[in-house]
């Protein structure tokens, strides 16, 4: 019911489409590793070899670990399988808390410890006013 | 099958409706933001700069959405060489572009306070980035390529291009580890938002949705005139 340059035009729309996603899709499989903001603390156990560069870990902040003395602010990092310790010396953003997402950034000492130049705070996707969360922690 | 969207027709449809829509327009613009800045409860984390949300979510769903729109009107009109389509497309891409830039800047504003940072290179944000561009070059293609078939041809291509990078965006957070949180709000699975915050955020949504109708009968009405005045076989 087309004529044959409509036909021709959805063919080339169709393999432009396809072709392109496919070759994104590659691109974005093979940079895994950089498309990634962070790396957990067990994939920071598997990595191979420590490199000296600049690293992102997250996940959620141990309950009672902050330890924060005159100038260095100590924590863990927990995905509940692994944890790693970091050192941290400079101003936390405000949602920073225990049993709340973080990501640090700085240097590995080794596979359990990383000194930090900077914290960022990552929240989670809950919205709900104080008496609601009131509510459910009381259940 | 087409012929509802004859310009002349949505011209007639386009000097009636403005502004009712401009009265709709301002009407949920006000509930939502009162519902927005005073009647919606604070976030039990976050506080009072969960607001910035009711800005921030319809700007970026608005974008993504005005995007597929023209990538979608863009494919018909690729198709069956269907003028009129890439005019309409054309007209919605200012208003998508706008709340773009919105939907990156309020993001920037509320990262400082909760994150503690202005801007990450995360999946999320890094691929709204990428949209912007598309957007920018997009509009860009209109004003560079003045060649009838030519210019039609190329905005098509980069709006299909472009729209790869939708659902990038959509499942960014899913797909890999990201700063930004995941979504809220989803249609299959439940929501994990509150309801007193869901009606703010749908409001506002609705609100910014007919100003980007409002926009695009604006940018529509001037080309359909710009079109006139050349004469009607150069669109």
């Amino acid at each position: 019911m087309y004529g044959k340059k409509v036909k021709l035009r959805i063919l080339f729309i169709s393999l432009l489409l396809v072709s392109v996603a496919l070759s994104i899709y590659l691109i974005l499989k093979s940079l895994e590793e950089n498309v990634v903001y962070f790396l957990s603390p067990t994939e920071i156990r598997n990595l191979v070899e420590i490199e000296n560069k600049k690293i992102r870990v997250g996940g959620m902040v141990k309950n009672n670990s902050i330890i924060i003395d005159s100038e260095n602010v100590n924590f863990i990092i927990t995905d509940f399988k692994n944890e790693i310790n970091v050192n941290y010396s400079g101003p936390v953003p405000n949602l920073f808390e225990e049993g709340k997402g973080v990501v640090a950034e700085g240097f590995l000492k080794d596979q359990s410890f990383l000194i930090a130049e900077k914290i960022l705070a990552k929240h989670d996707e809950n919205y709900m006013p104080p008496e609601v969360a009131e509510s459910l922690k009381d259940k | 099958m087409f012929k509802i969207f004859e310009p002349n027709k949505i011209f007639l449809i386009n000097s009636k409706t403005s502004k009712y829509i401009l009265f709709l327009f301002i009407t949920v613009l006000t509930i939502g933001l009162v519902e927005a800045l005073f009647l919606s409860p604070e976030d039990y984390i976050q506080s009072h700069s969960v607001r910035i949300m009711y800005v921030h979510v319809p700007s970026a769903w608005i974008s993504l959405g005005i995007f597929s729109l023209i990538a979608l009107l863009s494919i018909v009109s690729f198709i069956f060489k269907n003028k009129n389509f890439s005019i309409i497309a054309k007209s919605l891409a200012p208003s998508g572009f706008v709340f773009n830039i919105i939907a990156l800047v309020t993001g920037s504003i509320w990262g400082k306070p909760t994150w503690g940072t202005w801007w990450a290179w995360d999946a999320r944000i890094t691929s709204m980035l990428i949209l912007l561009l598309f957007y920018a070059m997009y509009i860009l293609a209109w004003r560079i390529f003045d060649k009838n078939e030519k210019v039609i041809k190329i905005t098509s291509v980069i709006a299909i291009l472009g729209v790869i990078n939708v659902p990038i965006i959509k499942f960014s957070v899913d797909w890999w580890s990201t700063l930004h949180q995941d979504s809220s709000v989803n249609i299959l699975s439940e929501s994990t938002i509150h309801s007193s915050m869901l009606v703010p955020l749908l409001l506002m949504t609705a609100a910014f949705s007919l100003f980007s109708l409002l926009i695009f009968l604006m940018k529509y009405n001037t080309e359909l005139i710009k079109i006139k005045n050349k004469g009607l076989d150069r669109l």
